[in-house]
């Protein structure tokens, strides 16, 4: 508590003298970052929310980021293990880290190979609950072969092994701190999850869950000179154009995350002058999913179930009427009035980097009522007299869900109008986000049940690799009720010739041949109308004009170099 | 006030000197004759007949589409060719508001129904009979103390499909909202009808009836009802107002009418952040919401006063 005082004290001095040569510890006061949905813990591991993962990152830091180029870059590692400097196998089944020497955790005990093994344990412990295991698929062992060398070894060949401990979602939590913690303890060590102990440029002073959150610098950071903010004031609560407002037009707050609002409203707000909008692409896509099983309440215990797949949907079994609800979508408009700067028009899975994308799909970008509807004319859909299509009986209505968010509304309503013109009626349906999110196995309206027939959300994933994302679609990640409905195959896509591309590109080291792969399936998945892309989306953040240091980034978390944050004098 | 009350009986009197002759004059007429001299109930009973008339007659003569899209024409202010202004997809707002309009009212007034129907049931039945009065007021604390959102949820999870096939999308969510609401929001009028009813069960008049042999079912519709109106009108326009805003929350919440469906609640919301790009997108909606609560409210004391027999000249 001294320390503190005296760091305010400091930073008091500092400004009072006005030294420009700056470049030191707590010069800069406190900086205020908004949140508008609010951190209610600040262990990443037993999060599945962004902003808990945002808030750790200020304290915990993985072995190596992704900077705002998507290239990885070493942080407590000496450098980022490749099969060049020796740090991976040439069998592509292990990997070895370095650690950086001298580093110390903020209570002045030094950061060992320890540490990383125990991270990993944390993680896979079985009744644990850890959200981030995904990152540790196909790890064998982890273990320390010195007190700054750290070993992964996996159970398969794995040409992009930077799963675990790469990222902000991955951080390296403290041995010592968290050593009673393990398994089915993990949620209960509150005291830990609310303030764990960090290598991070600050240490958490007060955190109140779901409210509002102090961190100040942390004296043991590496960098001495660093972080040049005394302290981070971090506040939870209120809804994207409120934080918005906060920064651009009122200029409370330094920072805030995620204002996701219409261009108009932001555009207006940032004549204010006070702050800019800012926005960075990484991979986050907006995207639909189509429903390859029968959704429909007729179908009783067998709702939106693949099963044996005797059981598929009514309208959208058929490839034409899947075409034609992708040709008839004019994205453009869609970017126009609901993102702005902050969208761009997509016709892939895999929206970035640039090596992974794919320019076969690219019919998807002009719309084309007229061949749509000629696409669906020469499939036997004729118009009825309420101007709807019909085939065999059965009446091209299709219900449609999403989150509850103005801009997703916005999409839903010019999508039923533009879908109208080809004779599809649409029946629209917003679910709260935190229900549709949920993943509770109870609640019809969750994104993994679909008891709908086309869905739409944003999927992003960590890094530059998209080989779990495409692995996504594969029909063992099919949500059914033995899974409980977990698995990301929201479409209920099963075609053996994608399972059979993607075992092959798990098993690909080369890059170049790793890039046709994804293209391939990529394309795959855009043909099939698994999936309709619409929207390739930017993250998008409000920054005060006072703020200088923060470089935007799309492929981690935003905090990422919090520590080089300063005041512009 | 003292004038109105002077100047009144004389026009009665000019107006319709045969009828007073007449010995008989019922409870309604009487009602009729108060509520009139009322005037705050008389602007709001032409306020609200105003309201519905262009809610129900306005779509004939403004025939716009209220959900055409037409993202060239967004954000507009207020011209001639969009009397209230357009949204930010440049749907017209006058059409809107007027489609939301029907669906507000209908469901304020339907779920006021249901709510004050059932209160005034149940509030009654537990004052006037005391073997009932334990059960029914228990039950009333089980739905006071029942967490409300969450027991909304349930309902409209287990029967929104059913009610969805058996009667479409927009009627059968329609129907299980105001049921919903309805049967969430009786419980304030029953604890207040009970009271009243307790009071005036002991007055002399009902001791009276009852020594004649009067049967219950009698005084209560004869004797007690009357004497508890003023309450139940009370709360029954507090009612249609706090239901408006109950369909907009749950229609945020993703459970209520589909988004493109425009009520007033939700038009709203929605115009929210908007207020200072266009501010017509708050007001329109949000001085209909006004109107209707506050003359409705005038309608209520207006009738509350025609009823209370104290209060009657």
């Amino acid at each position: 508590m001294m320390k503190w005082h005296g760091a305010i004290g400091a930073a008091a001095a500092a400004v009072l003298t006005i030294s420009p040569a700056a470049a030191q510890r707590g010069a800069d006061g406190e900086v205020k970052i908004l949140y508008w949905q609010a951190p209610s813990i600040l262990n990443p591991y037993l999060s599945s929310g962004v902003k808990d993962v945002e808030a750790s990152s200020v304290v915990l830091e993985p072995l190596a980021s992704y900077d705002e180029k998507g290239d990885m870059v070493a942080r407590l590692a000496v450098e980022v293990p490749t099969l060049a400097n020796g740090g991976m196998a040439a069998d592509l089944k292990s990997i070895t880290w370095k650690l950086k020497p001298g580093i110390t955790w903020s209570d002045g005990t030094p950061l060992t190979a320890e540490d990383v093994v125990f991270t990993a344990e944390y993680c896979m412990a079985p009744g644990g609950g850890c959200s981030k295991l995904s990152a540790f698929t196909d790890v064998e062992k982890v273990e320390a072969a010195d007190p700054l060398t750290v070993k992964i070894s996996f159970k398969s060949a794995k040409p992009f092994p930077y799963g675990p401990f790469v990222g902000g979602e991955s951080a390296i939590l403290q041995k010592a701190q968290f050593k009673d913690c393990l398994g089915a303890k993990a949620a209960q060590c509150t005291k830990e999850n609310f303030a764990p102990i960090g290598t991070g440029p600050f240490k958490v002073a007060e955190f109140r869950a779901n409210d509002s959150i102090r961190y100040v610098a942390n004296d043991k950071y590496r960098d001495p000179a660093k972080p040049a903010f005394a302290s981070i004031y971090m506040k939870g609560g209120g809804d994207p154009a409120s934080a918005a407002r906060a920064v651009l037009e009122t200029g409370e707050f330094d920072y805030a995350w995620n204002t996701q609002v219409e261009p108009e409203i932001l555009e207006r707000m940032a004549k204010a002058g006070k702050g800019e909008v800012i926005t960075a692409f990484g991979n986050y896509l907006e995207r639909m999913h189509l429903n390859f099983t029968n959704s429909r309440p007729e179908a009783g215990d067998k709702r939106s179930v693949y099963g044996d797949g005797s059981n598929p949907h009514p309208v959208l079994k058929d490839p034409a009427m899947r075409r034609a609800l992708a040709l008839a979508i004019d994205r453009q408009l869609l970017v126009d009035t609901g993102y702005g700067a902050s969208g761009r028009v997509t016709c892939n899975i895999v929206p970035a980097p640039e090596v992974y994308t794919s320019t076969a799909v690219d019919w998807c970008k002009t719309p084309d009522i007229e061949k749509a509807n000629k696409i669906l004319d020469e499939a036997g859909w004729k118009k009825g007299s309420d101007g709807i299509r019909v085939k065999d009986g059965v009446r091209a209505s299709l219900l449609y869900q999403t989150s509850t968010n103005s801009v997703r509304q916005a999409t839903q309503a010019l999508i039923k109008q533009m879908w109208g013109d080809i004779g599809v009626a649409t029946e629209l349906r917003n679910i709260a986000g935190s229900v549709f999110f949920g993943a509770d196995p109870s609640s019809p309206d969750t994104s993994q049940k679909f008891f709908a027939d086309i869905e739409m959300f944003a999927w992003t994933y960590v890094g530059t690799d998209p080989e779990t994302n495409l692995g996504g679609s594969t029909c063992k990640e099919i949500p059914e009720p033995k899974t409980n409905w977990l698995g990301t195959n929201f479409s209920r896509y099963c075609n053996p010739a994608y399972d059979k591309l993607a075992a092959e590109l798990a098993q690909t080291a080369d890059l170049a041949a790793r890039a046709a792969l994804v293209k391939k399936m990529n394309d795959m998945l855009v043909e099939d109308g698994v999936m309709i892309p619409l929207i390739y989306r930017g993250r998008i953040s409000a920054i005060s004009n006072k703020l200088a240091g923060h470089r935007h980034n799309a492929w981690d978390v935003e905090l990422w170099n919090v520590a080089d944050w300063t005041r512009k004098k | 006030m003292s004038e109105l009350d002077l100047i009144a009986p004389r026009a009665d009197e000019a107006a319709e000197p045969a009828a007073l002759d007449q010995a008989h004059r019922s409870l309604w007429s009487d009602v009729r004759r108060q509520f009139l001299r009322h005037p705050g109930a008389l602007v709001g009973m032409i306020v609200l007949a105003a309201i519905v008339l262009i809610v129900l007659a306005g779509p004939y003569l403004w025939t716009v589409s209220p959900d055409r899209i037409n993202p060239r024409i967004a954000n507009r202010g207020m011209s001639l060719d969009h009397p209230l202004g357009t949204d930010n997809l440049g749907r017209d707002l006058f059409a809107q508001v007027m489609a939301g309009g029907r669906v507000s009212l209908a469901v304020g007034i339907s779920a006021m129904l249901i709510a004050v129907t059932l209160g005034t049931t149940i509030g009654v039945l537990a004052g006037f009979f005391r073997r009932l009065d334990g059960i029914l007021m228990r039950m009333t604390e089980l739905f006071l103390a029942l967490p409300i959102l969450p027991l909304l949820l349930v309902i409209i999870l287990l029967f929104r499909d059913v009610l969805r096939d058996l009667f479409g999308p927009s009627a059968g969510i329609f129907l299980l909202i105001v049921f919903v609401i309805g049967i969430t929001s009786w419980m304030q009028t029953a604890r207040v009808v009970r009271a009243e009813v307790l009071g005036v069960k002991e007055r002399d008049f009902v001791l009276a009836a009852r020594s004649i042999g009067a049967r219950p079912y009698k005084i209560i519709f004869r004797h007690i009802l009357p004497n508890v109106l003023s309450p139940i009108m009370v709360s029954g326009t507090l009612g249609v107002a706090s239901a408006i805003i109950i369909e907009s929350a749950l229609s945020f919440l993703g459970l209520g009418f589909p988004p493109d469906f425009p009520t007033w609640g939700r038009l709203l919301y929605d115009g929210a952040n908007y207020m200072t790009l266009n501010p017509s997108r708050v007001i329109w909606p949000g001085l209909a919401i006004s109107l209707t609560v506050l003359s409705v409210n005038f309608i209520g004391d207006g009738l509350r006063d025609a009823l209370d027999p104290r209060l009657r000249s």
